[in-house]
C-alpha cells in the first residue's frame, strides 16, 4: 500500500469517525442529567437535517441552520414535557423502550410531513467536487466543518458541565436525583433543559453532516446505532471519550476495508466494540468505580 | 387472571380480529387488480412513485370508461419492504380479494418470496423488481416489466469496449438490486474483454464511501461501475470527485431519477449509464414510437404530484399497460386466458421500451430498450460516442 | 399444586379452536394464514418476555436468534448434495436417513438434509452461540447490555447479508416442506392450511406450558428474586449468572425454533428477519403486553402482528405502533393487561351497555 493510499484510508476513517463522534456526543447530555440513553437521538439529527434543508430554501444557510436548531430544540423540550416528565416508571428498561417508541414516532412523522425522498444541504464551503489536498490525499472541506463544530461542541459542553452552576446541577441529578432535589435543584427543569440541549446539538450535527451523508426520513436509526456505540466505547457521559471513540471506530472501519470486504465493515467494528466491553465494561475512558456506583 | 376472564378476552379478541373484514363481492362489474408496493420502509423511494403512478393511471383508464366496459379496482397494499409481510398480503389479495393479477412487489427479495405462491395459485404476477431470477427460470404466471440486468450490463460493457476500457472496479449496494447486477457484471465481463479487478458491496445506508473507493483507486481501475438503486449512489459520485479519482463512473439503470442527479450536483457531470428513454423523452426524435407516451406520462405525473418523474414509477406504469392490453386482447377476465394473452403481446409501447412477450421471455424487452445516457449541465442527455 | 395457572392455557386453546371453526364456517379460512405466521412470531415474543420480564435482561438482538434458526434450516435443506453423493460422509448420512431427496418446481433433483436434522442442528447451533455470547454479555448491565445485544444482532445481520451461502440480500428461497411423520406438513400450501394452523399453535401451546411451569418453579422464583435485587438473591444462594444464562439460552433456542418452522411455512427467508428493526419491534411488543406478563405479551403479539400482516394499518403501520407504545408507557407501564386495567375497562364497557339499555 502506498503512503498516499494509507493516508487516504486515515482520512476516510476520520470522515466517518467525526460523523459518529458528533452523533455520539448528543447521547451524553441526556445521560449526564438523567442517566438514561435517548434512543431517539438519531431522529434529532434527522429533524435538524430536514428542517434546515427546508429553511435553506427561504433563508441563507447560517440562518436556516439556526432556525432548524431552534425548532428541533423545541421538539426536544416538548418530548420531555409531554412524555418523559409524565412517566410513571423511570427504570432504564422503560426509558429505553419509551425512547424507542419516540424514535419510531418522529421517524414516521417525518415521513408523512416530508416524504421518502433523499435530500441534502449544500456544502458549507465549496461544492460537491471541491476537496483539500493534504500530503497527497484528499479530504472534503465539509469534513473539516464537522471536525470544527464537533470540537466546539465538546469544548463548550466540557466547560458547561464542569464550571457552570447549571451544568453542575445537571450532573448532580444524574448521580442522585433525591440528593439533588434536597440541595434545591429543580430536577424536572434540568431534565427538560437536557432534552432541549441535546436536541439542539443533534440538530446542529444533523445539519453539518447532511452534505456528506444526505438526509432521509429514516437516516436517524443507523446514525444513532453508531453514535450509541461510540458513546459507550468512550465511556458514557464523557464527551471527549465519545470523540475519541468515534475516531477509533472510524479508523478501525476504514482500515478493515483495506483488507476485508466492505460488507463486513460493521461486523468488524462492532465485534471489536463488544470485545472491549467484555474486557472493560465501563468503556475506554469511563472510570470503573463510577460505573459500578451507577444504578442501572 | 382467571379462566373466565381469559375466555372473555379471547372471545373479544376473536371478534375484534374479524372486524374490519370487508364482505367483498361487489359483483362482477370491476376487474380487481392487486398491487404490492413498498410505499414506506427502506425501499420507499421505489414504492412511493410506483403507487402514485399506478393510481394515476388506473384513474385515467376508469375515467375513459375502463376496459371492456369494466372499471378497474386497484387494491394497493404497503409491504414496507418486509418479505414476510409481502407474502401475507399476497395471500390476502389472492384469497380474499380474489384479484386477477398482482402488480409489484417493488423489490427482488419480496418478489422471489411470492413467486412460488403465485405460480401455485395461478395468479398473474407482474413484478416491478429487477432481478433476473424473477423470470429465469420462467414461471408460467410470473412476469416483470423492468429491463433485464444482463442487458444493462451488456450495454455498459459495449460502451466500454468502444472506449477501450479494460480494467474496472465494481461497487454495488447490499440489496437485491445490487446483488443481481453484480452477478451479471461478473458473468458478462469476460465476453467483452473487461477485467473486474475488484468488486465490493456497500450498505444501503452508507454515509461515506471514500474508504472503499480508495481501495478501487489502489487497483488503478480505469472505470468504476456502481450498481445500486439506493440514495447512497449519489455519495459514490461525490466521493470520487472529492478524492480526485480520474476513473470514469458508470452507473446502472437504477440511476434513473433526476433527483439523484440533483443530489450529486457538479459531481454528477459525465456519469454514463443505461436507462429507458423516459429520462430523455423530450430529446427523442419524433419518429420514436415511445415518445408520445413518455411525454404524456412525464407531464401527467409531474403536474399531478409536483415532483420529478422517475423510471421506477415507469415500471408500475408498464405493468398496468401490460395487464390492460392483455385483458383487451383476451376479451375476458379469465386468469388463464389473460395469462396466455400476455405471452402473445407484441409491440406494446411502455415507458421502459417496446414489450414483445413470448412463452420463453416473460420480460419482453430487448437490449434496444436501453439508451446510453450521460449527465451534462445537470441534465440527462443521450450519450454520443466520441470519435 | 395450584392448577389455576393453567386456566389461561385452556382459554388459548379454546380461542384457537373457535377461531378455526368460525373462519371455516364463515368461509374466511384465509385468515388462518396470518394467524399461523403470528404463532411463529409469538415464539420469539414469549421467549423474549421471559428473558425481559422474569430475568430482567433486555435483548435488542432477539431477531438474530430467530434468523439463526431460520437460516440454518434454510441452508441445510436447500444445499444440494448430489455432486458429492459418493463422498463417504454423505453416503453415511444418507444410509442413516439424515438426507432426503426431492425434485424442485423446475425439475432439478436435490439431495439435502432432512428438516429434522436441520431442526436439531439449528437448536444446537443456537444453544452454542447463545451460550458462548451469553457468558460475557450477561455480565453487562443496563445500557451496556442493550448495546451488546444490539451489536450482536447487527453482526449476525451483516454476516447473513454479506455471506454468499446465505444468499446475500435475496436470502434463500425454495425451501422444502417439513414433513412430520407423513401426518403433517409444514408448508404454505393452501390445502394444508388448517393443519398448519394447528401445528403452529400446538408448538406455541407447548412452549407456553413449558414457560408457565418454569415461571412457577424454583427457577422462576429465583428469577423473580433476581429481578428484584441481584445482590440479595446472591446472598440467599441464588447464582445469578447461572440462572440468567439458562433463561437466555432457553429463550434464544425458543426463538430459533420459531424461526425454523416459520421458514418452512413461508418457504423462504431473507436477511430482514435479523434486522435491528425487527428486534426492536419484538422488545416493544413485549413492553406493550406487560413485561412480566407472558399472557399479555402473547395477546399483544397476536393482535399487533395480525393487524400488520393483514395490512389494516396501511402506511401508518409503524406510526400507530409507535403511538401505542408511547401511550402504554405513559399510562400503564405494566402493559395493557395489568390487573387494574381490566376492572376499569370492564366497568367502563358495562356502564356504557347498561346505560344504553
Amino acid at each position: 500500500m502506498s503512503y498516499e493510499q494509507l493516508l487516504q484510508y486515515v482520512f476516510s476513517g476520520i470522515t466517518n469517525g467525526s460523523i459518529y463522534a458528533i452523533t455520539g456526543i448528543g447521547f451524553n447530555i441526556i445521560y449526564n442529567t438523567t442517566g438514561i440513553i435517548n434512543f431517539a437521538q438519531g431522529e434529532f439529527l434527522m429533524l435538524g437535517g430536514m428542517t434546515s434543508i427546508t429553511f435553506s430554501r427561504y433563508f441563507p444557510l447560517p440562518i436556516a441552520v439556526a432556525l432548524a436548531v431552534i425548532v428541533t430544540a423545541i421538539v426536544g423540550a416538548l418530548i420531555d414535557f409531554l412524555v418523559i416528565r409524565n412517566l410513571k416508571k423511570q427504570s432504564i428498561l422503560f426509558m429505553i423502550i419509551v425512547t424507542i417508541g419516540l424514535s419510531i414516532l418522529l421517524q414516521e412523522a417525518a415521513l408523512h410531513i416530508w416524504d421518502e425522498k433523499v435530500r441534502s444541504l449544500p456544502f458549507f464551503t465549496g461544492d460537491e467536487i471541491s476537496s483539500i489536498n493534504i500530503f497527497g490525499a484528499y479530504i472534503s472541506p465539509q469534513v473539516l466543518w464537522v471536525v470544527l463544530i464537533c470540537s466546539i461542541i465538546v469544548a463548550v459542553l466540557t466547560v458547561f458541565f464542569k464550571y457552570t452552576a447549571t451544568g453542575r446541577s445537571m450532573r448532580a441529578c444524574s448521580s442522585n436525583v433525591i440528593a439533588a432535589r434536597l440541595c434545591g435543584i429543580n430536577s424536572k427543569n434540568m431534565i427538560t433543559l437536557s432534552f432541549t440541549l441535546s436536541a439542539a446539538i443533534g440538530a446542529l450535527a444533523g445539519a453539518v453532516v447532511s452534505p456528506i451523508t444526505q438526509t432521509q426520513y429514516d437516516c436517524g436509526t443507523s446514525l444513532a446505532i453508531k453514535g450509541f456505540a461510540v458513546a459507550i466505547l468512550g465511556g458514557l457521559g464523557n464527551s471527549i471519550g465519545a470523540v475519541a471513540g468515534g475516531i477509533v471506530i472510524g479508523l478501525l472501519e476504514s482500515l478493515s476495508i483495506s483488507i476485508l470486504p466492505l460488507a463486513y465493515k460493521d461486523a468488524v467494528s462492532i465485534s471489536i466494540l463488544l470485545l472491549i466491553l467484555f474486557v472493560k465494561p465501563s468503556g475506554l475512558f469511563g472510570k470503573k468505580e463510577i460505573s459500578a456506583l451507577k444504578d442501572f | 387472571m382467571n379462566f373466565k376472564k381469559f375466555l372473555t378476552v379471547s372471545l373479544s379478541l376473536m371478534v375484534s380480529l374479524f372486524i374490519g373484514i370487508s364482505c367483498g363481492d361487489k359483483g362482477g362489474n370491476t376487474i380487481k387488480i392487486g398491487a404490492l408496493f413498498s410505499v414506506t420502509g427502506p425501499a420507499s423511494f421505489l414504492g412511493a412513485p410506483e403507487q402514485k403512478t399506478a393510481q394515476m393511471l388506473v384513474e385515467e383508464i376508469n375515467a375513459k370508461g375502463g376496459i371492456n366496459n369494466k372499471k378497474i379496482e386497484l387494491i394497493v397494499e404497503d409491504t414496507a419492504g418486509d418479505a414476510n409481510k409481502a407474502l401475507s398480503l399476497a395471500n390476502k389479495l389472492i384469497k380474499e380479494n380474489k384479484v386477477l393479477a398482482i402488480i409489484g412487489p417493488s423489490t427482488s427479495g419480496e418478489t422471489l418470496k411470492i413467486k412460488e405462491l403465485c405460480e401455485k395459485e395461478k395468479v398473474i404476477l407482474i413484478s416491478c423488481a429487477a432481478a433476473e431470477s424473477i423470470v429465469n427460470p420462467v414461471a408460467k404466471y410470473v412476469f416483470k416489466t423492468p429491463q433485464k440486468d444482463s442487458q444493462a450490463a451488456m450495454r455498459i460493457f459495449m460502451t466500454m469496449k468502444d472506449m477501450g476500457i479494460k480494467n474496472v472496479g465494481v461497487v454495488s449496494s447490499g440489496d437485491g438490486f445490487g446483488k443481481g447486477g453484480k452477478e451479471q457484471l461478473e458473468k458478462l465481463a469476460p465476453n467483452y474483454g473487461v477485467t473486474i479487478s475488484i468488486s465490493e458491496v456497500y450498505d444501503a445506508k452508507a454515509t461515506d464511501l471514500t474508504g472503499v473507493l480508495n481501495k478501487l483507486k489502489g487497483k488503478n481501475v480505469e472505470a468504476v461501475i456502481n450498481w445500486s438503486i439506493v440514495p447512497a449512489q449519489a455519495i459514490v459520485a461525490k466521493n470520487m470527485r472529492q478524492m480526485n479519482m480520474t476513473a470514469l463512473l458508470f452507473q446502472s439503470h437504477g440511476f434513473g431519477n433526476i433527483k439523484y442527479v440533483k443530489e450529486t450536483g457538479k459531481a454528477g457531470e459525465g456519469i454514463i449509464f443505461p436507462a429507458g428513454r423516459l429520462l430523455i423523452a423530450d430529446k427523442l426524435p419524433d419518429t420514436n414510437k415511445q415518445k408520445a407516451l413518455l411525454i404524456k406520462y412525464k407531464t401527467d405525473y409531474e403536474a399531478k404530484f409536483k415532483e420529478d418523474v422517475s423510471t421506477f414509477g415507469g415500471h408500475a406504469y408498464d405493468a398496468i399497460i401490460v395487464i390492460v392490453e392483455a385483458i383487451k386482447k383476451a376479451q375476458s377476465t379469465d386468469k388463464d386466458k389473460v395469462r396466455d394473452a400476455i405471452e402473445g403481446l407484441k409491440d406494446v409501447v411502455g415507458t421502459g421500451g417496446i414489450f414483445n412477450f413470448s412463452a420463453a421471455d416473460h420480460n419482453g424487452l430487448d437490449i434496444d430498450a436501453f439508451e446510453m445516457i450521460t449527465v451534462k449541465d445537470g441534465k440527462f442527455v443521450p450519450y454520443e460516442k466520441k470519435k | 399444586m395450584n392448577k389455576k395457572k393453567y386456566y389461561p392455557l385452556f382459554g388459548l386453546m379454546a380461542f384457537i379452536i373457535l377461531f378455526q371453526l368460525f373462519s371455516s364456517f364463515s368461509g374466511k379460512e384465509f385468515l388462518l394464514i396470518q394467524l399461523t405466521m403470528c404463532a411463529y412470531y409469538s415464539m420469539v415474543i414469549i421467549a423474549l418476555c421471559t428473558l425481559m420480564g422474569y430475568a430482567g435482561q433486555i435483548s435488542l438482538g432477539h431477531a438474530a436468534f430467530f434468523a439463526i434458526g431460520g437460516y440454518t434450516t434454510a441452508v441445510l435443506t436447500t444445499l444440494n448434495l448430489i455432486p458429492d453423493k459418493d463422498n463417504f460422509f454423505i453416503s453415511l448420512f444418507n444410509s442413516l436417513g439424515f438426507l432426503s431427496l426431492r425434485v424442485n418446481p423446475y425439475g432439478i433433483e436435490i439431495l439435502h438434509f432432512s428438516p429434522w436434522i436441520a431442526l436439531v442442528v439449528a437448536v444446537v447451533i443456537t444453544y452454542v452461540i447463545s451460550f458462548i455470547i451469553g457468558i460475557p454479555i450477561l455480565k453487562l448491565k443496563g445500557h451496556y447490555l442493550a448495546m451488546a445485544t444490539l451489536g450482536f444482532g447487527t453482526i449476525i445481520y451483516r454476516v447473513l447479508l454479506g455471506g454468499k451461502i446465505f444468499g446475500e440480500a435475496d436470502g434463500i428461497s425454495d425451501i422444502p416442506e417439513f414433513n412430520i411423520f407423513n401426518l403433517l406438513k409444514i408448508n404454505g400450501d393452501n390445502a394444508d392450511r388448517i393443519e398448519n394452523y394447528y401445528a403452529a399453535w400446538f408448538i406455541v401451546v407447548i412452549s407456553m406450558l413449558l414457560l408457565i411451569n418454569l415461571i412457577h418453579s424454583r427457577v422462576g422464583r429465583a428469577l423473580r428474586s433476581l429481578h428484584g435485587n441481584e445482590h440479595a438473591a446472591n446472598s440467599i444462594g441464588v447464582n445469578p449468572a447461572r440462572y440468567k444464562l439458562f433463561v437466555f439460552t432457553l429463550s434464544a433456542v425458543m426463538a430459533a425454533v420459531g424461526g425454523v418452522f416459520m421458514t418452512h411455512f413461508s418457504g423462504s427467508i431473507g436477511p430482514g428477519e435479523a434486522g435491528v428493526l425487527k428486534s426492536v419491534r419484538y422488545v416493544a411488543i413485549v413492553a406493550v403486553g406487560g413485561m412480566a406478563n407472558i399472557w399479555g405479551a402473547l395477546i399483544m403479539g397476536i393482535i399487533l402482528n395480525y393487524l400488520s400482516l393483514r395490512g389494516y394499518l396501511g402506511s401508518y403501520d409503524e406510526a400507530i405502533f409507535g403511538v401505542i407504545l408511547v401511550l402504554i408507557m405513559l399510562f400503564t407501564p405494566d402493559g395493557i393487561f395489568k390487573a387494574g386495567n381490566f376492572g376499569s375497562i370492564k366497568n367502563f364497557i358495562f356502564s356504557k351497555i347498561f346505560k344504553k339499555a
